[in-house]
């Protein structure tokens, strides 16, 4: 049961870059995606800043080779998972039972909206292909049908740590011998139905979000895909090239605090932390750098920063919020920043929290304003914290 | 890997919750569309919370409380969901009101509670269950993947339990978009009457199913959960029949060994035909029974199913209400579920006696 499962093939597309080498140039420059919305057709589009990716839905389609009135959601879906299946190079490996495990909070719903507008004048109007593909479930199909993958296919839907629990089941998955490889991680496009919804909630940022800052005001929405390649020791010997790196813990958690915000104290980030570092067999101070959930609102930062203070005490690790760079992708968050975790680990490097200008005061502890490197990125968390108090943190560590 | 049912709670268009006779009589309807039988929600859920729960939130709330009342257990070690379509209630209500107010700000109720893990949340934070919490919206194969992943758990942890369930609901929308797709009986008659005429279509179900599985027995068991597959888009026939007989196999049974099948026939031609190809060669000769005039079609029906089976074996009867013939076992110890969602997502379920 306690194989160790390696992270052998990598894809990401967000609003600081179309691929897994743009996102790392993004990230070492201090590229930063979040701007007006421009391909979005919403009201918003000049007072919420988002990070969409920069490609209209014909340069997407064109890119991963769907239909342009497909989900923008799957689209993204697809160059990402594409771009980490490539990346793994491990098709040629005869007999692989090959799993593909995605996450999404809001699927195809960029298309029910036109959908509805339709049909709420007229219960027979509105193009059902519009609607066809409305389950995040339906999105997942797509993308599994066109990279050929079928021995097992799901799709995990938990808020903003669903691709964080999509990549932890990918991986029980390989340990239960139920496949041997598993592209894992999520998608979600920026739509409507979520931009307004978050709006109500007023936890947007009306200008550029300030995770961790004493001053922050909310979050940005962003949108985009990551996905892992995961697989076993055994298949890793089959390969030419060397895993990035293992994923060495994980754990899942629940704050039972409130639907939508998270406790203070931060009862389940600490737990989610704690039980993943717990599961890799590592102490506090092993830790390297912590990808935080960071989204910038009152609540998730204090939440997460009182249980990195508990957790951690005086052994504080570089820490950093790349959602000032790319927003929060929520579904996708965790894929994304399981991606950057590895690169963290492949590059050395720790990537800065951007527009931090005054720390919060609660903490004794300042996420890093500065890109730094140092050739010994041992072991990385990665937390994500959602609705519903779902929370999940990730523990890569080099090998 | 076995997993002990200690209970089995669901709310459907049966008279389900809370009757201690099983499907004694049945509900009959003459519409395409059947509804869950719902109960008072006071006894079960606190009033000032009902107000605000939308139908799914409260059959799934209700039946998943019940269930762990039923199994004496307080808090389990981890809550698994699964439901194809979610809360889409909340849903058509934050998209319409979001529509017709062109963006303005609304009540962000109906959006908060829209998220696919709305009842797996609700649930935990009403008991206060802090641990392992998921939700799978993996279509017709949502309910079969919050169970794999149960199974799962129980194989990693000593003396623990799960509390796991499945849910869809259909609301005027939905039923009106998926009958615009064809889904449903154009001239619809009895549900009794699914199985008797060849026609294109089947009848929109829905339902909430809780069960708790432990790792260890319990006095209270209905029955266990063996194993849980799913398979995904057969190219065609011999591929399916090439799984099921690879399930089978591997786990060293014959089909003489399975006493009962339970196939996910929901009256639609083209939709039944791969079950019957499948019962005249692979599943051949083992008595069988439907289960979709009960509750309808939903991607999640198969959590039905697993209720309807696992108190099939408790009570080593088949109800009338599943018009079986009468076999001559005196002992029903193994009851097989075979289902497929529209020829995307197939899967089995194997329950046994305990």
């Amino acid at each position: 049961m306690n194989t160790a499962v390696f992270v052998v093939g990598m894809g990401a597309i967000s609003g600081i870059g179309n691929n897994v080498a743009e996102c790392l140039a993004a990230l070492t420059n201090g590229g930063m995606g979040i701007d007006k919305i421009k391909h979005l057709p919403t009201n918003h589009s000049e007072l919420l800043p988002s990070a969409e990716v920069k490609l209209s839905n014909y340069d997407l389609s064109v890119i991963s080779g769907l239909s342009p009135s497909i989900s923008r959601t799957a689209m993204l879906s697809m160059i990402a998972a594409q771009e980490a299946w490539d990346d793994a190079d491990i098709k040629h490996i005869p007999g692989l039972r090959t799993g593909f495990v995605s996450a999404s909070t809001a699927g195809g719903i960029d298309k029910t909206e036109n959908f509805a507008v339709d049909f709420l004048t007229d219960t027979r109007k509105g193009k059902l292909r519009d609607v066809i593909n409305h389950d995040s479930g339906s999105i997942t199909n797509i993308v599994a049908d066109k990279l050929g993958i079928k021995h097992h296919i799901s799709t995990v839907s938990t808020a903003c740590s669903s691709s964080a629990n999509a990549i932890i089941y990918g991986a029980r998955l390989i340990k239960h011998n139920i496949v041997d490889v598993v592209v894992a991680g999520g998608t979600d496009s920026l739509n409507r139905f979520t931009l307004n919804g978050f709006n109500t909630l007023m936890v947007l940022d009306e200008q550029l979000c300030k995770p961790f800052d004493e001053n922050r005001k909310g979050l940005n929405l962003g949108e985009g895909a990551g996905y892992l390649v995961l697989t076993s020791a055994r298949v890793v010997s089959l390969l030419k090239k060397a895993p990035y790196c293992a994923l060495s813990g994980y754990f899942n958690a629940n704050d039972a605090y409130h639907q939508t915000s998270t406790s203070p104290n931060g009862d389940g980030p600490y737990r989610a932390m704690s039980g993943a570092l717990a599961a890799a067999g590592l102490q506090p101070e092993d830790i390297d750098y912590i990808n935080l959930h960071g989204t910038g609102t009152q609540n998730n930062d204090i939440s997460e920063g009182a249980a990195i203070e508990r957790l951690f005490q005086s052994h504080y690790p570089k820490m950093s919020s790349t959602k000032s760079f790319t927003g929060h992708t929520l579904g996708a968050s965790a894929g994304i920043e399981a991606v950057f975790s590895t690169l963290a680990i492949q590059h050395g490097v720790v990537f800065s929290n951007l527009r931090l200008q005054k720390p919060m005061t609660a903490f004794s502890f300042a996420p890093e304003t500065v890109l730094s490197r140092s050739p010994d990125i041992r072991n990385v968390l990665s937390n994500s914290i959602g609705f519903g108090g779902n929370c999940s943190s990730l523990v890569f560590s080099k090998v | 890997m076995k997993a002990y049912i200690s209970s089995a709670i669901t709310i459907s268009p049966q008279k389900t919750f809370k009757n201690p006779l099983f499907l004694d009589e049945v509900e009959v309807y003459t519409d395409n569309r059947l509804t869950c039988i719902e109960p008072d929600y006071s006894e079960a859920i606190d009033p000032r919370l009902i107000r605000r729960m939308s139908r799914i939130i409260k059959m799934s709330v209700a039946s998943a409380l019940a269930c762990l009342k039923e199994a004496a257990v307080a808090i389990p070690d981890a809550i698994v969901t699964g439901t194809a379509y979610g809360c889409l209630e909340d849903t058509s209500v934050f998209l319409s009101n979001m529509i017709e107010y062109s963006e303005e700000p609304i009540t962000p109720t109906a959006f908060v509670q829209s998220t696919h893990n709305t009842i797996g949340a609700q649930v935990a934070l009403l008991i206060k269950c802090r641990q392992y919490n998921n939700t799978f919206v993996s279509g017709g194969a949502s309910f079969e993947n919050a169970l794999l992943d149960a199974m799962m758990l129980l194989a990693e942890n000593d003396n623990s339990n799960v509390l796991v369930g499945g849910m869809d609901e259909i609301t005027d929308m939905s039923h009106i978009v998926l009958s615009r797709m064809g889904l449903y009986k154009r001239k619809p008659a009895s549900n009794l009457d699914l199985f008797k005429t060849a026609s294109k279509g089947t009848i929109n179900g829905e339902g909430a199913a809780f069960f708790l599985l432990a790792n260890k027995p319990s006095s209270r068991d209905l029955a266990c959960v063996d194993a849980v597959t799913t398979f995904y888009k057969p190219t065609d026939i011999t591929e399916t029949a090439n799984y099921i007989k690879t399930f089978l196999t591997t786990r060293a049974i014959n089909c003489s060994d399975i006493d009962l099948l339970i196939t996910g026939n929901n009256g639609d031609t083209k939709n039944d035909e791969i079950y019957a190809q499948i019962q005249t060669s692979v599943l051949a000769d083992i008595p069988s029974v439907n289960y979709k005039h009960l509750c309808g079609e939903y991607p999640t029906s198969t959590a039905f199913a697993v209720w309807l089976g696992s108190n099939i074996i408790k009570n080593n009867a088949i109800p009338d209400a599943l018009n079986f013939k009468p076999i001559s076992k005196s002992k029903i110890n193994k009851v097989l579920i075979y289902n497929h969602y529209q020829n995307t997502y197939h899967s089995l379920i194997l329950l046994s006696s305990c």
